[in-house]
């Protein structure tokens, strides 16, 4: 394969890929509301629950977006030094979101800012996001494709607190927006938390807490439990599906940390809607894929 | 138990026996009116290309296709709720203005949205967030669309739907508001969770 070929697949299959998230809720994702939804039994919990597995089947079966707001792009790239593509990336992922929008179709949600114009193929100024980690030694790539919706969007905050504040503010700062914005962001929510210096790096690290497998826990041991915590907290609140009371709250809370400032401790919140479209696929020097987030996915 | 079905022209008669947690339907005009559309009428002062009095509103942006050999016709291919408490600062006034009777989003709305339901008689009704290809089950045709200068989201797409629901009443015309009332339960168990997991986070040296 040359390389035009090479970058005419890349794109083929990225976009195919990023139609195909806005269809297909993840595994992990599915099963955990299963798990949540077999919990109800509050009548109108009953209803949101059989309305979202009934409008999942219909996405599937008449191969639409599950959820009219397919969001603005992010990839998340784990993009190893030998990739073959590595000066042509960039590029190609911008050119599959132009793709994606027309196979999805997607909603058209880049708007300029300033000018205000809505550029109606999903591209725009920096966008679709792009966030970069470099692989050593490696000749693939991993890619995250996460929609960000506007309502998943709205609850995220972020504030550099005083150290004396401590870990007990982290908590008090993450429960109180969830109880007053993250009740209308369709949960039961995927929540995460980024804790660090300043306030950009705890924003990041909230959005890719995100992209982990529900039910996975950090490593740190302090941090696992505080998760532990903190979900079984959001449940104890029993927010229910849509904010409209039942049993639960949450999918899920993850944590991302990074080592802070002595004066600072910054916390980000980013939350994830039960529609949580977030995918992974590798793809190798050959450009052969291998999608990880949906068991048996065939483009 | 039947089925309690809107059909627009909505009078207030037919909403004044609801109250907040009812299910309905709606059957009639469905008209998406959702940020730019209230910035519009309310804080630009433009007059709505449509005549919303005792139709219903939907807050959401859909995914609409053009039909390949029918330019200016569309096909809806997904629309769900977006969140309404954005539409809260000029709901009020949209309502005095319109005579909009039913309103449809996700999530709740704050005071001034039940002051303006109470007063001019209309209802706020969820629609299960996220659930966009069932909702676009229930549109029969897109008759319309207006301001699609604002771009496919914001634009307003004049809807003929049947049965469109379940529409959880969260707002009724006595001014009382489901999630207002779920918020002070929340928030009364958010103090006691809280309280308890702070016991364990002294992690500073």
């Amino acid at each position: 394969m040359n390389k035009e070929e090479m970058r005419h697949k890349f794109i083929d299959i990225i976009a195919r890929f990023t139609a195909y998230t806005g269809i297909h809720l993840p595994d992990d994702v599915y099963l955990k509301l299963r798990e949540l939804g077999a919990q109800e039994n509050h009548v109108l919990a009953r209803i949101v629950y059989d309305a979202m597995f009934e409008d999942l089947s219909m996405a599937a079966e008449l191969n639409r977006p599950c959820c009219q707001d397919t969001g603005v792009i992010q990839y998340f790239v784990q993009l190893g030094t030998r990739f073959p593509l590595i000066d042509e990336i960039e590029d190609c992922l911008r050119e599959a979101v132009k793709k994606a929008t027309i196979i999805g179709p997607l909603r058209h949600n880049a708007v300029e800012v300033f000018d205000e114009r809505n550029t109606g193929n999903n591209v725009g100024k920096r966008i679709p996001w792009i966030d970069w980690e470099i692989v050593p030694d490696s000749d693939e790539v991993t890619i995250y494709v996460y929609m960000a919706g506007g309502g998943c969007s709205l609850p995220g905050t972020a504030k550099v607190l005083m150290p004396l504040e401590g870990y007990e503010g982290v908590v008090k700062f993450v429960f109180d927006q969830i109880t007053s914005y993250g009740i209308n962001a369709c949960p039961p929510l995927l929540v995460g938390v980024g804790i660090a210096g300043s306030v950009e790096v705890a924003a990041k690290l909230s959005k890719k807490a995100l992209l982990r497998p529900i039910g996975s826990r950090n490593s740190n041991t302090r941090a696992a439990e505080l998760e532990k915590r903190i979900e079984a907290g959001m449940n104890e609140i029993r927010i229910g599906p849509g904010g409209l009371r039942g049993e639960t709250s949450v999918m899920g809370v993850h944590i991302e940390e990074a080592a802070r400032h002595p004066a600072t401790i910054a916390v980000g919140l980013s939350t994830g809607c039960w529609a949580h479209r977030r995918s992974v696929i590798r793809i190798d020097a050959n450009m052969k894929y291998e999608i990880i987030s949906h068991k048996g996915a065939v483009l | 138990m039947s089925k309690t079905i809107l059909t627009t022209p909505i009078q207030d008669d037919d909403l004044e026996s609801l109250t907040i947690g009812d299910i309905v339907y709606l059957t009639g005009y469905l008209i998406t009116s959702r940020d730019d559309v209230h910035h519009r009428l309310i804080k630009q002062r433009k007059k709505l290309p449509v005549d919303l009095a005792g139709k219903a509103i939907f807050h959401a942006g859909p995914i609409m296709q053009e039909r390949e050999n029918e330019k200016g016709k569309f096909d809806v291919i997904s629309i769900g709720p977006t969140t309404s408490m954005r539409m809260e600062k000029y709901q009020k006034e949209f309502i005095a203005q319109t005579g909009v009777k039913l309103i449809v989003g996700k999530g709740g709305m704050g005071p001034d949205t039940a002051a303006g339901c109470q007063h001019y008689k209309a209802v706020h009704g969820v629609f299960p967030g996220g659930c966009a290809v069932l909702a676009a089950n229930c549109v029969e045709e897109v008759e319309q669309v207006e301001w699609l200068d604002l771009g496919m989201p914001e634009a307003m797409w004049v809807m003929r739907v049947k049965e469109f629901g379940p529409l959880i009443i969260s707002i009724d015309t006595q001014g009382n508001n489901l999630f207002e009332k779920n918020k002070v339960d929340f928030n009364l168990r958010k103090d006691q969770v809280v309280e308890e997991i702070c016991r364990y986070v002294d992690y500073l040296e």
